[in-house]
């Protein structure tokens, strides 16, 4: 139990609360699902609840829900233009869903979904999934123009054209790991420094007198996850529009 | 907290002899394939198709809620937001536009009451000149006809007074003739003479 405590891997273990089995896969019920659940809930819960009033003069909670609107809301349009826009519920969610995961994860025993790559990658295979399936549905066979830049001579095409398919394949990886390892290196430092308090506390008056030191650096580390928590649900919605812009104009 | 981490200290070295078999314990317990035991959890592939379904199911869920309820909520705020900034900009505009229309009206009644007050001056002065004409001119006729009044008494005395001359000269002609000549003029003859001198 005490290795438990200062072990700053324990945080990512996953426990299953309802065990579910089907067909031979362990679908169960485990604390992950139920932070994903949190997440949904929380997320949901404010912008339906700050939302009700529909105020002329919106208040400071609803202030809140309409700037995160319209904030992805500009960053799609920017990115994809206006046609883009037909992908903006998809978008939003998926900002919030990464927003609201990663601050959940920030409050001390809670469990940070985003901090597995299984997660991460889940979201990234929709957000490319939806390219693909979009591009090729909008533009047949003209979205294989995404491999193929303007302007390249044509001694150097096959190499440029390796090259994009590399780039295009390695997105979700390089989406969902940015992702997942900023939230678990983040975690675990955390995890470390608050160890360090607990540890040196224990040692006697020097002891606790020398834990100020990773307490104070466990409360600026706390201060840029927050920072690392919006950022990277930033990242992630931008890095989508920007793929999404590729579905819509291949050609680009 | 300082007592339960002082606790944990303590505790720790028992802890740590039976460690594994606590793990051990737990684990068998959660019924976690043998081969993932001591993987890295965010690498282990036993709980992959869990997180995948709840991942699915709260976020396919969460976006459906997203553009069913709440985007069509917020979406509906912010226009209608827009079109009240919209309306009352016009609104403005167009209350502008009355008070310079007002402005300008007034102006106009300004410049025009004051075209009126010089005319309304202007016919005063002419008709109290022209009174002021009438009256000189009342005056100077009447002075004009006392003149000619006063003209014609002096021009009848002068008459009067000519006519006494004429007698006053006969007289003196007939008294200078008789004394002269010593005899008697007739009356007639010396009224002629004088007459014809007096011419």
């Amino acid at each position: 139990m005490a290795a438990d405590k200062v072990d700053p891997i324990h945080q990512f273990h996953i426990n299953k609360l309802i065990p579910i089995e089907i067909g031979g896969y362990d679908l169960s019920f485990t604390n992950s699902a139920l932070f994903m659940v949190a997440t949904v809930v929380v997320a949901a819960a404010f912008l339906f609840l700050t939302t009700s009033s529909r105020s002329l003069v919106p208040g400071r909670l609803q202030s809140i829900s309409e700037m995160a609107y319209e904030f992805v809301g500009n960053m799609l349009r920017d990115a994809a233009g206006t046609q883009g826009m037909k992908f903006f519920p998809f978008v939003f969610s998926l900002f919030m869903f990464v927003l609201v995961a990663n601050l959940l994860g920030l409050f001390p025993y809670f469990f940070t979904v985003t901090s597995h790559i299984i997660v991460t990658f889940g979201l990234a295979a929709l957000v490319i999934g939806t390219v693909v399936v979009y591009g090729f549905m909008k533009h047949g066979l003209g979205f294989l123009k995404l491999f193929v830049p303007h302007g390249v001579p044509v001694f150097l095409l096959p190499l440029v054209v390796l090259i994009e398919v590399i780039s295009f394949v390695s997105r979700p990886v390089s989406l969902s790991v940015r992702l997942f390892a900023n939230m678990l290196a983040g975690h675990i430092t955390l995890k470390v420094f608050s160890g360090f308090v607990v540890s040196l506390s224990a040692l006697g008056a020097v002891g606790v007198a020398g834990s100020v030191l990773p307490l104070a650096m466990a409360v600026a580390l706390t201060a840029l996850e927050l920072l690392v928590a919006f950022l990277q649900a930033y990242v992630f919605a931008v890095l989508t529009c920007m793929y999404l812009n590729d579905a819509l104009h291949p050609g680009h | 907290m300082f007592v339960t981490s002082a606790f944990a200290q303590e505790s720790a070295p028992a802890a740590d002899t039976s460690h594994a078999a606590t793990e051990g314990d737990t684990h068998s317990g959660t019924s976690v394939p043998a081969e993932a035991h001591g993987t890295f959890p965010p690498f282990d592939p036993a709980t992959f198709p869990s997180q995948l379904l709840w991942l699915a199911i709260t976020f396919g869920l969460f976006y459906l809620f997203l553009k069913r309820v709440v985007m069509p909520r917020v979406g509906g705020i912010i226009d209608v937001r827009n079109d009240r900034i919209t309306q009352d900009l016009d609104q403005a505009a167009k209350l502008k536009g009355e008070a310079d229309a007002a402005v300008a009206a007034y102006e106009q009644e300004l410049a025009e009451a004051k075209t009126n007050a010089n005319a309304i001056g202007q016919k005063a002065n002419d008709v109290a000149k022209a009174e002021a004409e009438t009256a000189r001119k009342k005056v100077e006729a009447a002075l004009d006809q006392k003149l000619g009044e006063a003209e014609a008494r002096i021009a009848s005395i002068k008459a009067n007074a000519m006519k006494e001359v004429g007698t006053i000269a006969e007289d003196t002609a007939s008294a200078i003739v008789e004394a002269l000549v010593g005899g008697k003029a007739s009356k007639a003859e010396i009224a002629a003479a004088v007459k014809s001198v007096a011419g």
